[in-house]
């Protein structure tokens, strides 16, 4: 592998992407931490199928799975707000260790 | 070495070098804010490896979306799920050890694998002058056209659901 951007850059670079999102969705206490870390991992998986689509398809492909992936992230990150401030006001934290029960 | 590198390989390694320093301040950093700030500059990042892919409405895209949407909502919940004047915003990290160990694990194999498969090669290459919007927009009514209608009903019921949740009983 040279110092010129090939292929292998952008794919080494979105694995590092997705491990550090990964150690975020693992180590945070908070939700919203988990929830960033999640939208890291998929930031990740967005550079590998652009990436791809433009150095092994050859056609906008990638582009167009990856525009879906940014769809269903926008819902993702709504809902998920959504369900936050519900436990926020049922628990009064948004810890995920310390939301242990599904009931009073 | 070094002088075969041309522009655009700068311009990568220096939008890397933002993605992956901003994304360890989001991991890394212990105030939520500053987390949520530093997502922006990874977004930021991320949209321009989008153009030098050559996929422009993506990063168009990603720009509105992402920074527009996504991180105001996140600054919302940042906002509405901690009491800024009694409790400190800070989130304390849990079981970093056997994280740290496994996602070490993980990226080595990731980046093992990345390097060492040959890929192949396009057989077709995107012409890097025009813009991709018009094609994406054929594609949409085309081939696409089933997967983008079920999108505009996943949003909608998105759309309904989070206000069904989040509204005060």
């Amino acid at each position: 592998m040279t110092l010129n951007v090939s292929l292998e850059h952008y794919l080494i670079l979105s694995a590092i992407l997705f491990s550090l999102g990964l150690y975020g969705v693992i180590t945070r206490r908070n939700a919203i931490m988990v929830l960033m870390g999640i939208e890291l991992i998929l930031n990740a998986a967005n550079i590998n199928f652009v990436a791809f689509s433009k150095y092994t398809a050859g056609n906008i492909d990638g582009q167009m799975a990856s525009i879906f992936v940014i769809i269903l992230a926008a819902c993702e990150a709504a809902i998920a707000l959504a369900i936050v401030l519900n436990i926020y006001k049922q628990f009064n934290t948004v810890n995920v260790d310390e939301i242990a029960s599904l009931k009073d | 070495m070094l002088s075969l590198l041309t522009l655009a390989d700068f311009i990568f390694y220096s939008f890397a070098l933002i993605v992956i320093l901003s994304a360890c301040v989001v991991v890394f950093s212990k105030n939520i804010l500053y987390s949520a700030f530093a997502l922006l500059f990874t977004f930021f990042g991320v949209a321009g490896l989008y153009v030098l892919l050559s996929a422009d409405f993506l990063a168009i895209t990603q720009l509105l979306i992402y920074v527009g949407g996504i991180l105001v909502l996140i600054l919302f919940g940042v906002m509405l799920t901690n009491n800024v004047i009694s409790v400190d915003i800070k989130s304390d990290a849990i079981q970093t050890l056997p994280a740290s160990i496994i996602v070490a694990i993980l990226a080595g194999t990731l980046c093992g694998l990345m390097y060492s498969t040959d890929w192949l090669p396009a057989k077709i290459n995107i012409s890097n002058n025009i813009s991709t919007a018009s094609e994406i927009g054929k594609a949409f009514i085309t081939t696409w056209l089933l997967p983008f209608e079920i999108a505009s009903v996943v949003l909608l019921v998105a759309l309904i659901g989070a206000v069904m949740i989040a509204r005060k009983k």
